[in-house]
C-alpha cells in the first residue's frame, strides 16, 4: 500500500489518510438525510443525479462528448441504456456546439444537461456561456430563458495531469452575471447539489473536482434530494481562524485544520459550495467570531476568486481583523506537469499561513 | 485501498490516453494535408495545378470507366475499404479534389431582373404577393424614417435592411407562426411579418417603458415570445447553435414546425456556424439555416472573408442539403424556404440556404461605407437590382397593383411610423429596478445590496443621472 500511494505523493496520502473526515458531508446535513443510502464513490454520486434528473423529467437530456457510452469519468453509465439514446447522445467533438446546443434546447423549456469532458476545454464554449446563457433572459426581458441548462465539467488537479487536465477555470465564469457556479466537495453534496441546478432556473456551470471522482467514498442516500445553492457551510467549527474554499481543496484543508490543531488553533473551516452568488453573510458571520481570515484554492493566486472573498470580507470586517486575509492557492503558471506538488496549495503550504496568521 | 488506488489511476491514465489519442490523430491527418502555402501557386506550378483541375473534372465525368474500376477493385477482393460511413474504393490515380468548381453552384431564380417570370408555377397567389409586397415597402419606410432619427439624435442606433427585403419577408412568408426564428440583426421584416407593430418596434429602438427588452439593448435587438422569435444579440452566428438545439426539441416533441435562423456572409467564418452545421446533420434536426450573402461584412467584401465558392458549397460537406437563392427575388426565396420547410419538417434535415443579395445601406449608423467601396456600386444594386422594384413589376403586371395603391401606401405606413415614432419618444423610460431583476429568475443578495447602494447615491447625485429615467 505504501509504495502505491506514494505515487500520488504527498497529497494523496494525506487524503486517504484523512479520508473519511475530509469527504463526508457535515452532521447538519446528514441529520436532514435519511440513512438509507450505500457508499458510493463522487462519480457514481453524479450518476445517480443524473439517472434520478431523467428519471423524474422526461424533458430532460444528456449530452456531450463520449457520454453515450458512460462518459470518459464513467458519470453517465447506464443512461442512454436506460433512457434511449434520444435523451442521452453523444456530440460532435466541439465545444461551443454543445453549450449552443444546449442553451437552445434548454430555451425550449427542457433540461439540458450538458458534459464539457475536461474543465480545460471549456474556453471555446467561453462566448456561448458569457454572452449567450448568461445573458439570454436578462437581454430579452424575461421573454426567454435558458435557465434549464447545467453545464458539468470535470476540473482541478488529478495527480498527473499537466497543463489541459488539471485546470481550474472557475474564476472567469464567476465574473458573469446571469450565471451560477457550484463546486461539490464529496459524494453526498454531489448528488444533491447537482439535482439542484439541474433543476434550477438559472444556467449553472457545474465543476466536478475529478480527482476525487474515485477517490471520495461516502454514504450517499439513494432517494431524489436537493441541497441549497448559494449556502455555504460551516463543515468544521473553531474559533481562532476562518478557513474558505470549495471542491477538492476542502480536503487538504482539513489536513491543515487538524495538525492545526495540535500546535493548539481552532480553525473553522467553510465550504462555499456556490461560489456565484455567493454566500457572503456565512463567511462574514465567522470571520467576525474568529477575526482571522484564510482562503485557498487550486486556481493561480492572481485573479483567483479569492481575491473576492478577501476583498469582500475587508469590506465588511476590517475593524474585527486582526491580520492580513490570507490566500493558499495555485501559482501563477500554467499547470505543471511534474511539478504538480510544488504549484498546488498543500497542506503545509496552507498550514503555515494558519500560524502566521494567528500570530500576526 | 491500495488496490482501489491503483485502479482509479489506472482507469484515469487511460481516460487522458483516450483524449491524447485523438490529439494524436489530428497530429498525423496533418501530415496527409497539403500546406496551406500551395494555395499560393507560382507561375511555374500553375499549369501543374490546372492539370489536376482536369484531371479531378475528367475523374469526375467518367462514370463508366469509374465504375469499371471499382468493379474490377471489388472483383480482387482487396481495393475496396469498408470504412465507417461507407464503401471506399481505392484508386491508383493520385488525384486532389479540387478546391474550387469548374462552374460556381447556380443561382435559383424565378423572376428575371425585369420582374417577369422566367417559369410560371407559382404558389403564391394575388392575396398574399401583395401583403408581401407592402411588408416589404413597410420595411423600406421604416428603415428610412429610423435612420432619419438616428440622425436626428433621437435614437442611439439604427441598421437597415435595405437590399434585402426579400429575403426578410418573402422568407417569413414561406413559414407558419409556429416555426421558431433565431435572428441575427437584418431580419425584422420577419418580425414586421409576424405581426409585430410598428408602435412595437419603435418602443424598442427608443428603449422606453413598453420596449419588451426594458430598455437594456441598443435598438434593433427586438424579440417578442408571442412571435416565436428570439431576442437579438449583436455577438455573431451565436444563435445558430441554438436553433439547432431548438430544432433537436421540436423533433423530440414530434411537433409540425421547424427552426430557421439567419446569418450573414460575415457569419459563416464563425466557429458557431460550422458547429451547428456539423450537429445539426448529425442530430438530424429540423433546422433552415438562412445566409444573407450581401458581400459585405461591415467593411470585409467575401473576397477577404472565405475563397470557397461562397456559403452553399458548405453545407455538402457537412453533409446538409443546400441550395443557392437570387434573393432579389422574393418568389424564388419563397419557393425555396417553402420547400425547405417541408423536407425539414418531413425527413428531419437541416437545410442550408444561400440568398445572394447586396447590403445597399451602410452596416449601421456607425459605418460610412463609400470609405471602402464605390459609390456607383452602390447605386447600381440599388436602382437596378432593387428586390422591391423588381417584385412590384410582377404584381403590376398581373394587375394586382396600382400606382394609386402604392401612393396610398407609402402614405398611410410613413403616417403610422411617425406616430408610433412620436409616441415612443414621449412614453418614460423603464424604471431603474429593471437594472436588477432578470439577471436571474430571483435577484440575489448582492444585487439588492447593489440597488440599495445606487439609490443612494441618486439622492444625493440625482444630476449625475439621465432626469428621463424613472427612479
Amino acid at each position: 500500500m505504501a509504495s502505491s500511494l506514494r505515487r500520488y505523493g504527498r497529497r494523496a496520502v494525506s487524503m486517504c489518510r484523512t479520508r473519511k473526515p475530509a469527504f463526508s458531508t457535515s452532521c447538519d446535513d446528514t441529520s436532514l438525510l435519511p440513512q438509507s443510502g450505500t457508499s458510493i464513490n463522487l462519480f457514481s454520486a453524479i450518476n445517480q443525479a443524473l439517472h434520478i434528473a431523467l428519471e423524474t423529467d422526461s424533458r430532460a437530456y444528456v449530452f456531450g462528448e463520449d457520454v453515450s457510452f458512460g462518459g470518459v469519468f464513467r458519470c453517465t453509465t447506464g443512461l442512454a441504456d436506460r433512457f434511449g439514446k434520444h435523451r442521452v447522445f453523444n456530440t460532435p467533438l466541439c465545444e461551443q456546439g454543445i453549450v449552443g446546443f444546449g442553451v437552445g434546447l434548454a430555451a425550449m423549456g427542457n433540461r439540458a444537461i450538458a458534459e464539457i469532458q475536461f474543465a480545460d476545454y471549456i474556453y471555446p464554449a467561453f462566448d456561448q456561456i458569457v454572452n449567450e446563457a448568461a445573458k439570454f433572459r436578462y437581454r430579452s426581458g424575461n421573454q426567454f430563458n435558458c435557465g434549464g441548462l447545467t453545464i458539468r465539467a470535470p476540473y482541478g488537479a488529478v495527480g498527473h495531469g499537466g497543463h489541459y487536465h488539471s485546470q481550474s477555470p472557475e474564476a472567469f465564469f464567476c465574473h458573469v452575471p446571469g450565471i451560477k457556479v457550484v463546486i461539490p466537495r464529496s459524494p453526498q453534496q454531489a448528488k444533491g447539489l447537482l439535482l439542484s441546478c439541474i433543476r434550477d432556473s438559472n444556467p449553472i456551470v457545474f465543476f466536478e473536482p475529478k480527482w476525487l471522482y474515485r477517490l471520495a467514498v461516502e454514504e450517499v442516500p439513494e432517494h431524489d434530494y436537493m441541497l441549497p445553492l448559494s449556502e455555504a457551510e460551516v463543515i468544521r467549527e473553531g474559533s481562532d481562524i476562518t478557513l474558505v474554499g470549495w471542491g477538492a481543496q476542502l480536503s487538504i484543508m482539513e489536513e491543515a485544520c487538524l495538525d492545526a490543531e495540535k500546535d493548539g488553533i481552532s480553525c473553522e473551516l467553510i465550504d462555499l459550495k456556490t461560489l456565484i452568488p455567493w454566500d457572503k453573510e456565512t463567511v462574514e458571520a465567522s470571520v467576525r467570531k474568529t477575526g482571522r481570515l484564510l482562503i485557498s484554492h487550486e486556481a493561480p493566486v492572481t485573479g483567483g476568486f479569492g481575491a473576492e472573498i478577501s476583498a469582500s470580507i475587508v469590506e465588511r470586517c476590517f475593524l474585527r481583523l486582526e491580520a492580513p486575509v490570507a490566500r493558499i492557492c495555485g501559482l501563477d503558471t500554467p499547470f505543471p506537469l511534474v511539478f504538480e506538488t510544488f504549484y498546488l496549495p498543500t497542506k503545509n503550504k496552507i498550514l503555515d499561513a494558519i500560524k502566521s496568521t494567528v500570530n500576526y | 485501498m491500495a488496490f482501489s488506488l491503483r485502479k482509479s489511476k489506472y482507469v484515469i491514465y487511460n481516460n487522458l490516453k483516450t483524449r491524447m489519442g485523438l490529439f494524436g490523430i489530428t497530429k498525423n491527418r496533418s501530415c496527409w494535408t497539403s500546406s496551406p502555402t500551395h494555395h499560393h501557386s507560382t507561375p511555374i506550378a500553375a499549369p501543374f495545378v490546372q492539370t489536376f483541375r482536369n484531371t479531378c473534372a475528367s475523374f469526375r465525368n467518367t462514370g463508366t470507366l469509374f465504375s469499371a474500376r471499382r468493379f474490377e477493385s471489388i472483383k480482387a477482393g482487396k481495393q475496396v475499404l469498408d470504412f465507417p460511413g461507407g464503401m471506399v474504393a481505392f484508386t491508383s490515380e493520385m488525384s486532389f479534389i479540387s478546391e474550387s468548381p469548374k462552374e460556381r453552384a447556380h443561382c435559383y431564380r424565378v423572376l428575371d431582373d425585369n420582374g417577369q417570370p422566367i417559369i410560371h408555377q407559382n404558389i403564391v397567389n394575388e392575396e398574399v404577393s401583395i401583403t408581401m409586397y407592402a411588408h416589404m415597402v413597410t420595411l423600406q419606410i421604416m428603415d428610412t424614417i429610423f435612420y432619419e432619427a438616428q440622425r436626428q439624435g433621437r435614437i442611439s442606433f439604427y441598421l437597415t435592411t435595405n437590399g434585402e427585403e426579400a429575403i426578410n419577408i418573402a422568407s417569413a412568408a414561406a413559414l407558419t407562426i409556429d416555426d421558431l426564428i433565431f435572428p441575427q440583426y437584418r431580419e425584422p421584416g420577419v418580425l414586421l411579418w409576424r405581426g409585430f407593430t410598428l408602435q412595437e418596434f419603435a418602443n424598442q429602438c427608443f428603449g422606453n417603458k413598453a420596449d419588451y427588452g426594458k430598455g437594456r439593448q441598443m435598438p434593433i435587438h427586438y424579440g417578442s415570445n408571442k412571435h416565436n422569435y428570439f431576442t437579438i444579440s449583436s455577438t455573431i452566428a451565436t444563435q445558430l447553435p441554438h436553433a439547432v438545439g431548438a430544432a433537436y426539441s421540436l423533433k423530440m416533441e414530434k411537433k409540425d414546425a421547424c427552426v430557421v435562423t439567419y446569418f450573414g456572409d460575415g457569419g459563416s467564418s464563425e466557429g458557431d456556424f460550422h458547429a451547428a452545421l456539423n450537429f445539426a446533420a448529425v442530430m438530424e434536426v429540423p433546422v433552415i439555416f438562412i445566409c444573407r450573402n450581401n458581400g459585405w461584412a461591415i467593411s470585409t467584401p467575401t473576397s477577404d472573408q472565405f475563397r470557397s465558392d461562397g456559403v452553399v458549397v458548405k453545407g455538402k460537406a457537412y453533409g446538409v442539403r443546400s441550395i443557392r437563392v437570387d434573393g432579389n427575388d422574393a418568389l424564388a426565396i419563397y419557393n425555396a424556404v417553402h420547400a425547405a420547410r417541408e423536407m425539414a419538417i418531413s425527413e428531419h434535415r437541416p437545410i442550408l440556404i444561400e440568398a445572394l443579395a447586396y447590403r445597399v445601406g451602410h452596416h449601421s449608423t456607425s459605418d460610412d461605407s463609400t470609405k471602402y467601396r464605390p459609390a456607383n456600386e452602390i447605386e447600381f444594386w440599388r436602382t437596378s437590382r432593387d428586390p422591391v422594384t423588381r417584385f412590384r413589376k410582377w404584381i403590376e403586371s398581373n394587375g394586382w397593383w396600382s400606382g394609386e395603391a402604392e401612393s396610398e401606401l407609402r402614405s398611410s405606413v410613413r403616417k403610422e411610423l411617425l406616430h408610433a415614432i412620436q409616441f415612443a419618444e414621449k412614453v418614460e423610460k423603464p424604471s431603474i429596478s429593471n437594472i436588477f431583476t432578470d439577471v436571474y429568475d430571483i435577484p440575489p443578495l448582492n444585487l439588492c445590496e447593489q440597488e440599495i447602494s445606487l439609490r443612494e447615491t441618486i439622492k444625493r447625485y440625482p444630476e449625475d443621472y439621465p432626469p428621463n429615467v424613472p427612479v
